[in-house]
Order: structure tokens, then sequence, then C-alpha cells
């Protein structure tokens, strides 16, 4: 086996062209399959962890039954295909909003038809990690509201918890219905180099995500129907029954046919096709502030037959922006009164107020201790590691390594106000020193994780680009998880973020029921 | 039905219906030009500019164009960014609208709508336009026409639908009297003119058009064409779908089934004054009407028109609910946390 090595990409990590890609994409006997199968033949593995290929082996096996039906198709169909899910993207609207765009503000979010692949087992191993940290972050969340044990017992640095920005103080010793704070959360998971899987973030305020998952399902079916029979998949769609589900478990009591509903930002939110989307899945009213009042502690919809009772928000908008009697004066968004509501018991909010300390990226580096210390149990997935700038030792190293680490402001998203130190300039190293010294507190500092990569069609041409994993994790009566998840790619050449708002795309994520 | 999701759905249909019907009156207008003979820029103009008075539009008009010629007036009405009511600006609103309420609306509804927005907003829509005009109103007119069967043939006939209903017939009965006035300067004052040039009756023949009323008129009137009997048949006629008492009626019954309410009975303005100017059309006949002086009496028919969608906006969209006040909510709060602190404490 001849084998090419290529130093370079990220520092260390090497480029490696093996004749083992070769067979695995390219055994192919039939003559009209050359242009395609020359495609597949340049694919390189860079060094990191390849979710479909293997240097050893080839394909891996959980891939062979997808690439061998693939490969019966013939570049011109894959192109028709490829156009068509594209199409019909932009036609139904499956859209995101960017902020700051004055054209027309809509983009389709790009979608790449090559699925990626999680097999039975492996399954099984996230959906029990991720099961064992909602259940701890939700003890979590309900014990820094309540008693405070975990801050008593020194497990988690008190002063952590009470300077958190979205600790909310107001809702200390208030009891949210079956004391479940977080019922929906998108939890990041990424693969290192020896394929690992490693927990990034957790989002336990409004994630988005979910409808893509949803609408890239519909597209791949559409685009390749016989696949889904033949391989084994598990389907996604009771998505929006499970959520419907769990928000009527948290019905105020005594309410037997509730009236639940999506509560929006409004058509200009980045987010707006997920609200409708979820709403219509649902089949429930979605609405805006503007569409809600409070009338003696019970919030009611503006409709043509008058004021309607409400008993359930699912409600993606932030604590600062939903009441502004309590929370942001200016907020435009909100509904005045819902607070005053919610604590009557008159109606339910999910995600409850207050949860997001628990995106708090220094309250992330305390999750495995939260599982031990709840659950007694061992993490099943374990975090990235962390340095928190605010220990003296972290800092110590922070600061003497910062060009190989990643830096992140603790309360930011969508990839903002985040340093990575081994593709940054002098200055803007220097400028996030100055940063971290000036308040600690908010900064974490992590190890540059080289994401797994899938092969991705780019340009009429098949190339590696790193993905990541959003599954979507349901807490009702149990804890239900959406088979697979959002798996984000990073559409440029060797970059690791994988963020919409940044250049990132999609792949339908597949489930199988077997291993292979 | 969420008052919020009733008023986009309503002017949805009513934008649609717009765009639509500027794509008629500009292109049969277009058409008509090429029948007449002699024309100069001064007759140009007395063409044109009816089209824009029509349209209500006359003071932003002029502020962009100093005449109202052909190039200005069709740049105007069909692609004017500044002009709301431009046929692409229609478009844009009625999509607006309708992503205001995805979630109420069918798939088919919003891709061919959306469809649309993207071709009009394109630089093809440009190609086409320049290629031949007619092309492009008809890819208009066939859109919309699609969208109404779309709308009559997979939405669920609810309030949501009668709310469609209300927007779209409200919005043609107007469009219908805006059409029908584009040639009122060749009319005497009251009455019924006497004598019909052969222009004049091209131009005439031009308003049916614009209505797509032609065949329908011709099996009622053979070929004859006279204002007496355009504007009996754009106004009175109870079968033909775009006269004035046809939508006035159609409106009616969308306001009635919108509320529950039998006929002859009301319970909000909307409803009576849409009773009362269906009856006075069902009762008048068309000599009465140019005995008013037909400018006139469609000047004060869009007067109702106007009035009923005020007064619909009123009684379902904006109910002034007792609210409370909001500096109330405000201390309310405060006494709360300082309940809180104290607990905490």
């Amino acid at each position: 086996m001849k084998r090419r090595l290529v130093v370079g990409f990220y520092g260390c990590a090497l480029r490696i062209l093996t004749n083992a890609d070769r067979i695995g994409w390219c055994d192919l006997s039939k003559t009209n399959k050359k242009q395609l199968d020359k495609m597949l033949q340049q694919y390189q593995v860079n060094g990191g962890f390849d979710e479909m290929l293997d240097l050893e082996s080839g394909v891996r096996s959980h891939y062979r039954k997808f690439q061998k039906l693939f490969e019966e198709l013939n570049p011109e169909e894959l192109e028709a295909k490829r156009q068509a899910v594209d199409m019909a993207f932009l036609r139904q609207g499956v859209t995101f909003n960017v902020y700051g765009d004055v054209q027309g503000a809509e983009k389709i979010f790009p979608f790449d038809l090559l699925p990626r692949i999680i097999p039975a087992r492996e399954w099984e191993f996230l959906e029990r990690g991720l099961a064992q940290r909602i259940t701890a972050l939700n003890l979590f969340l309900h014990d820094i509201y309540h008693e405070q044990k975990i801050l008593k017992d020194g497990v988690v640095p008190e002063f952590y918890v009470l300077s958190a920005r979205h600790f909310r103080r107001e809702f200390v010793n208030f009891n949210v219905p079956k004391d479940i704070y977080i019922h929906i959360c998108g939890t990041d998971l990424i693969r290192d180099g020896q394929g690992n899987y490693l927990v990034l973030e957790d989002n336990g305020r409004c994630p988005s995500g979910v409808s893509y998952v949803l609408e890239n399902r519909r597209a791949m079916k559409r685009a390749f129907p016989s696949m889904f029979e033949g391989i084994g998949v598990h389907p996604v769609e009771n998505y929006a029954q499970e959520l419907l589900k769990s928000l009527k478990y948290i019905a105020p009591a005594g309410v037997a046919d509730p009236i639940v509903v999506v509560l929006t930002p409004g058509a200009y939110n980045s987010a707006y096709f997920e609200h409708t989307y979820l709403a219509r899945q649902m089949g429930i009213e979605i609405v805006e502030g503007r569409d809600l009042f409070v009338k003696d502690s019970r919030v009611f919809m503006r409709t043509t037959k008058g004021p309607q009772p409400v008993h359930v928000i699912y409600r993606r908008i932030d604590d600062d922006f939903i009441d502004p009697t309590v929370f942001r004066r200016d907020s435009m968004l909100g509904v005045p009164g819902l607070i005053n509501a919610y604590r009557a018991g008159n109606v339910s909010l999910a995600n409850s107020i207050g949860t997001g300390i628990a995106d708090d990226k220094v309250m992330y580096y305390f999750v495995p201790r939260m599982i031990k210390y709840y659950l007694d149990q061992e993490p099943i997935l374990p975090n990235v590691p962390t340095y928190l700038a605010s220990e003296e030792q972290d800092m110590k190293y922070i600061m003497e390594h910062l060009p190989e680490l990643v830096i992140k402001a603790a309360n930011e998203s969508g990839g903002y106000g985040m340093l990575m130190g081994p593709k940054a300039s002098k200055e803007e190293i220097e400028k996030f020193r100055q940063l971290i010294i000036a308040e600690p507190r908010n900064y974490i500092a992590q190890p540059m994780i080289n994401l797994s990569q899938h092969p991705t069609y780019c340009d009429g041409d098949f190339d590696g680009r790193h993905v990541d994993l959003r599954p979507f994790i349901l807490s009702g009566a149990r804890v239900s998880i959406i088979p697979g998840g959002l798996t984000r790619v990073a559409l440029r050449k060797g970059s690791l973020v994988v963020n919409s708002s940044q250049g990132g795309g999609s792949k339908d994520t597949w489930v199988l029921y077997g291993d292979e | 039905m969420l008052s919020r999701v009733a008023n986009s759905l309503y002017w949805m249909a009513r934008y649609i219906e717009r765009a639509e019907n500027i794509a008629r009156i500009v292109d049969v207008n277009l058409q008509l030009l090429l029948d007449i003979r002699n024309l100069d820029e001064q007759r140009l103009i007395a063409y044109w500019q009816p089209i824009v008075q029509a349209a209500g539009d006359e003071e932003s008009f002029f502020k962009i164009h100093p005449h109202a010629t052909g190039a200005a007036v069709t740049e105007f009405m069909v692609f004017e960014k500044t002009n709301p009511n431009s046929l692409v600006q229609s478009i844009c609103s009625a999509r607006e609208n309708a992503r205001m309420v995805r979630d109420q609306i069918t798939l088919e509804l919003w891709e061919e709508l959306n469809r649309l927005y993207l071709f009009v907003r394109s630089p093809q829509a440009r190609e086409v336009w320049k290629r031949g005009a007619s092309e492009f109103f008809q890819e208009i007119k066939a859109s919309s026409l699609h969208i109404i069967g779309i709308i009559n043939a997979t939405l669920i006939h609810n309030e949501g639908w009668w709310f469609i209903q209300a927007g779209q017939f409200l919005e043609r009965a107007d469009k219908t009297t805006r059409i029908l006035d584009v040639r009122y300067q060749s009319l005497p004052e009251r009455g019924v003119p006497e004598r019909i040039s052969s222009d004049e009756t091209l131009e005439w023949s031009a308003v049916l058009r614009s209505c797509s009323a032609w065949d329908a008129y011709k099996s009622l009137y053979a070929a004859d064409v006279h204002p007496r009997r355009v504007a009996e048949f754009l106004l009175l006629s109870y079968r033909f779908p775009r006269s004035v008492r046809f939508c006035v009626n159609e409106l009616n019954r969308a306001l009635r089934l919108i509320s529950g309410v039998p006929e002859g009975r009301f319970t909000n303005d909307a409803e009576k004054l849409t009773g009362r100017f269906l009856a006075e059309l069902q009762f008048s006949t068309v000599d009465e009407i140019f005995d008013v002086g037909l400018h006139s009496y469609l000047d004060e028919a869009q007067m109702k028109l106007n009035n009923i969608g005020a007064e619909l906006f009123r009684a379902y969209i904006f109910q002034p609910f007792e609210n409370p006040d909001e500096v109330h909510l405000v201390q309310q709060e405060e006494q709360q946390q300082q309940k809180q602190s104290l607990v905490s404490n």
C-alpha cells in the first residue's frame, strides 16, 4: 500500500492521501461512472478524524450501504438532485435572516447532499450521555434557585453562580412547573482527532436549528427515496409531537385542555422560519408579544372573537426581552405583566426563566462535577479540556499559551466573541489578552480541537469539511432525543466555524437501526 | 383566530389582487395605443395620465416624473420602489404578509407566492419586460389567478379564508371602479353621451379588456360597445365576477360568515355599510347612475369601500381591550422584588 504524506494544513496536522481511500470509494467497474469516480479519487483525509473514511480500512462499515447506492448515480443525476433540493429550499422559504443585511435579508441555509451517518451503538452511547447531562443540568438549576447545596458544599464556587450574567436572583425560591427548567436543550458535540465525542457547549435558552433537521430529512427523502428503505434510518418526524407533549406536560394545574402557543420576536428574527415551522407542525398558534396581553395575572391572546386564554408559552424570546416591566424596559417584543402571570402560576414558560446560566461557558466547566454531585455517576460524555481565566493557575497557563488556545467569552454565542489563537494575528491576540485581564470572569480557554471532517460536495468536487453535531433534547415526563440532530458543516476549506451566520451549512444526519 | 393573522391574510389577498389589476390596466393601455393612429406626445399623455389618476397616486408620481409619458407611467406603476402601490411593491407586500402568517397558509400557496416574488425581483423580470410587456403582464396575471385557485382549492375554508375573500373582493371592487373611471374625461359630467367616436369605442373596449370582461360583455350585448352598457355591466351585473355588485355581494357574504350574523341584521359597522351598499347596487339602474354622473358616482363608491375597510379593521383587528397600565405593572413588580429580597436575605 503506497502512502503519500504531505506536511501542512494546521501546523502539526498531516495531510495524507492514501490508496486505501481510493479503494473504498472507487471500486467501480461501470464505465459511465468515470467522472464521479475521478471526483471521489481525489478526496483527501486531512490528518484529523474523517467520519466516512478510515485510513486503514477505507470506507467505515456504517457508510458502506450508502456508498454503494450513491455510486450508482452519475454526476449529472447528482447535480440535478442538488439543484432540485436548493430550489425547493428557496421556494419553500427554508431560510434564515442575516442581521445587518439590507438586501432582502433572507438566505437559504446551504445544504449538502452527503448525509452524516451514525451507527446504532454510537447513538445509544450518545443518548445515554446526553440524557445524563440534561438530568444533571436540571437538578443544578433547581438547586441554585432553591437550597444552593452545591454551592454550600463547595463543589461549584458560589462566586461563579452569583456573578453569572443570566442568574435571575428574582427567581430564587420560585417553583417552576414539574421542576423542569430546560425543556428544550441543544447540546453541541464535536469529535477530536481520535473520533471521541466531546461536549462543546450546552444551549439551554432558545436553541434553534431543529427545523432544518426536519426539512433536511424531507429534502433527502425527495431526492433519494429508495435509500432510506434499503439502509434503515431512524425517522425524525415525530419531533413536533414529542415537543407538544413536553409542553402540555407543564400546563398549570387544573387546566384540562391547555392552550399552547409559540411566542416569536417576529418575522425579522433570524430563526423566524423555525418558529412558524414548529407552530405549524404542532398545530398551535404562533404569537408575537403584541398578540398577547395580561389581565388579572392571566395571559390572553387578541383574536377576532375577542380575548382567548393562553396556558403554556413556548417562548423563543430571551429572558431580557420577555417582559418590559421586569427585565429590559425598552423591549418592544415582550408582554407587559407576563412574569407576574408566570409567578401566579397561571401560565407556564418553556424554557423557564433563568436557564441562561447553564449556557455560561464557566458553568460548562463544572458540568462533569454536577453529574458526579447529583447523580453519583461518571460523566459519559466528556467536556473539552477548559481553563478558567479567573483561576490563578489557569490564568497563568492561558497567558503563556494564548497563540495555541481558543478563547471564548462566557456569554456569547453564534461564533461571536471568540479568538482562534492559531489562526489569529498578533494584534488580535494582544487585544484578547487585555480583554481577559480586564474581565477574567468572562473568559475561558480551550485547546484547538481539530473537528472531525466529512466528505462534502464543493464546487463539483468532494472535499473534506469540518462538522459538528447538535442533538435536540426534550425534557418532559421523560427525556426524549430526536435521532441524530443537526450536523453543521463549515463550508470554507479548513474553517472550524460551523455557524450559519459565518458561512456554515448543514447535512442530514442519519441514525441507523443497525451498526452497518 | 389571532387578529394579527386575520389582518395579514386580508392584506395578502388585497395586495395580490392589486398587483393583478395593475397588470391588467397597464397592459390594456399599451395594447390600446397600438390601435390608435396619429398619436403625438400630447395625446399620449392624455392616455397615460388617467392611469396614474385611476391608481390614486398622482401626487407621488409627479414628485418623481414631470410628465406622464408612457415610459414614466409604466415604470412608476410596475417597478417603482418608492411607490408602495406599484406592481412589484404590491407583490412584495403580499409576500411579506404571507410570511407573517406562514404557518396559516398551505405550502402550495407559499411556494407560488414566493416564486412570483422571486421572479419580479430578479433581473430576469426586467429582461422579460424588455422583450415584451405583454408577456410580463401575462406572467403576473397567470400567477395571480393561479394563487387565487390555490387559495380556493387548498386552504381550509374557515375564518381565515373568509378574511382572504373579504380582502380580495374589497380590493377588486375598488379596482373595477377605478378602471371604469379611466375614461371619464370623455364623458359629459351628467347623463349618457349621445355619440361615440371610433377611438372612443376602442377605448371603452380597452376598459372591458382590463377587467377580462370582453367576452362576457359580447355574449350579453353583442359587439356594440357603448359606455352606458359598459358601466352597467361592470357596476351592476350580478353574475360577472369582477363587477362591483358581484364583489360587494361576495364581501357581504364573507363578513356574515366571519361573524355568523344572518342577512338583514348587523353587529358592526362593516356589516352595516356593506349591506347598505349592496342594497343600493341591487336596486339601482345605470341611467340613475349617469344622472348623478359616472365620475362622481365612482368617487363615492370608492369612499364607501374605504369606509368598509376601515370599519372592518376596527371590528376585528384593532379592538381596544382594557389593558392594565404599564406603570402600575412596574410598581407591582418592584414590590414583588422587595418581598423577594427580604426572603433571600
